[in-house]
């Protein structure tokens, strides 16, 4: 009973295999093995959003409070696999333009988490805010739903009205 | 975090057979009430059995014209489903006031029922906690309760179950569907979750081992409505300080099928019997869901900080009610 598994999943396209302690998170995983340093712990209990990643395209998630040994062929992307080559994301684009941070810590959690949620309003999720006599398909991306689907990652700069602006620019 | 095996079996029966001879070992849907429970020392399986990847990842209409649920759907797939969307909006509008987007793309169904009822004290393994370690006492009753139980509380435990799709569950009479070693066994929604009395360290009625393979819904009632509300200290991802969720039916302005969950208040979604009892057959108007709610609301014994809850709740569920009534085919507003 030695508390080990291997493990192998895609880190922004790089194939990754290890033999792990099982306790490992897939944040800890990609910060202290696979030196991919984008998503940061702030919280480390999946409250703060700062270690948010997209696994299998763009389901965002909490790095923090998944297991890695969990995630056997799991396709992850984090902040440094958005951009093309120099080309930056548009998302990532917007956050400069709009000057959507301060310090910068929650910022990879916030793109990812963007990213996601730009995806999620065009595939037609609806959100809490969204009223329920919507009809099917893309959702309007106002402050409101941008408020609502991003709650999930915190910024204690305060930069959320410009986050907002950034993430409504692309979504729109 | 104390170090633990960890086995991911490709079927059901493996499953149970592997966990039934693990005394203390768990199940792992999408661990984002376990895993940050281990985190903290609050949890400290010495096994743990994935069953996030298993088979039962499917929404499928009954032969009856319900739903039928697979227990390792995630939380944000259930939430956006279309059969979900237009026949159970009380569901829907339930899983996406809760936690996050983040938190919804892990959380399965099962995992969801099965979170821990939970208080900061039963978190923070420097305080005593009769749910933790049962005997050592509970600070919540003098402490820090503001957010804590108003209904079914025992001297024990003030503890609360923090699931907004369990109480929308709890209003739409869903059955949950437990598989084990001893065959497998329906629980309704409502008998799954336990008041705390004098074992408060149970939040269930499972055994050691029962596995959740899926919750399986009635069909909607014909023009019946439903919603969900949640109030909270801040707009978004936070617990509920109260919520409801809603089925309302109503023929020629009068009550024909009424059911009401309140959040927040008891360590189990607490389904308003009485109200409903007291509603059936009467006009659909304000008056008779305000009579009706404050009759099932006089069992509230709030502590000293959250007795604002028991008037915040009252509000909330008439005005949804009234709402619903309004909405109704041949309702009166």
């Amino acid at each position: 009973m030695d508390g080990t598994s291997e493990v192998g999943l895609r880190i922004n396209g790089k194939p990754f295999s290890r033999v792990i302690d099982n306790r490992t998170t897939l944040l800890d995983l990609l910060r202290e093995q696979a030196g991919v340093t984008g998503p940061k712990k702030g919280c480390d209990h999946g409250q703060c959003g700062a270690c948010t990643v997209l696994l299998d395209g763009d389901r965002r998630v909490n790095a923090c409070l998944l297991l890695a040994v969990s995630l056997d062929g799991a396709d992850v992307t984090t902040v440094e696999g958005l951009a093309d080559g120099d080309r930056l994301h548009p998302v990532q684009q917007a956050f400069v333009d709009h000057d959507g941070f301060q310090c910068g810590f929650c910022t990879p959690g916030q793109i990812c988490s963007a990213v996601a949620a730009i995806a999620e309003a065009r595939a037609g999720w609806p959100s809490v805010v969204t009223p329920p006599d919507t009809p099917p398909g893309p959702v309007e991306p106002t402050a409101a739903e941008i408020r609502e689907r991003m709650s999930g990652n915190l910024c204690r700069c305060g930069a959320y009205v410009n986050i907002v602006a950034a993430v409504r620019e692309v979504a729109r | 975090m104390k170090t633990f095996q960890y086995e991911r079996p490709a079927d059901a029966d493996t499953a149970v057979a592997l966990l039934a001879d693990a005394p203390t070992g768990a199940y792992l849907g999408g661990g984002t009430n376990l895993v940050d429970l281990m985190k903290l020392g609050v949890a400290a399986p010495d096994l743990l059995v994935d069953v996030s990847r298993l088979p039962f990842d499917a929404v499928e209409e009954t032969g009856t014209g319900g739903l039928r649920i697979g227990a390792a759907v995630r939380n944000s797939t259930l939430a956006v489903h279309p059969l979900v969307r237009e026949r159970y909006p009380v569901l829907s509008q339930a899983l996406l006031s809760g936690a996050s987007t983040q938190l919804r793309n892990a959380a399965t169904v099962g995992g969801n029922l099965l979170q821990r009822t939970r208080c900061p004290y039963f978190q923070d393994v420097g305080k005593p906690c009769n749910k933790r370690r049962p005997g050592t006492g509970c600070p919540a009753r003098e402490g820090a309760h503001r957010d804590l139980a108003v209904l079914g509380a025992s001297e024990h435990c003030v503890a609360t179950n923090p699931s907004d799709m369990a109480v929308a569950l709890a209003a739409l009479d869903a059955i949950v569907d437990v598989a084990s070693g001893h065959g497998p066994r329906r629980v309704p929604l409502t008998d799954l979750h336990r008041l705390p009395g004098d074992a408060p360290d149970r939040d269930t009625t499972l055994r050691h081992g029962e596995l959740i393979t899926a919750v399986e819904l009635p069909p909607p009632m014909p023009g019946a409505r439903s919603a969900y509300r949640k109030a909270r200290d801040r707009a978004s991802y936070a617990f509920a300080l109260a919520s409801v969720g809603a089925v309302l039916q109503v023929r020629e302005g009068l009550v024909h099928h009424v059911r009401v969950a309140f959040g927040a208040l008891a360590a189990k979604p607490w389904r308003a019997r009485t109200a409903e009892e007291a509603l059936l057959g009467e006009p659909a108007t304000t008056a008779s869901f305000d009579d009706a709610v404050r009759h099932e609301l006089a069992a509230a014994r709030p502590l000293r900080d959250n007795g604002y809850k028991v008037p915040l709740a009252r509000r909330m569920a008439v005005s949804m009610l009234t709402e619903l009534a309004a909405a109704s085919a041949g309702g009166t507003p």
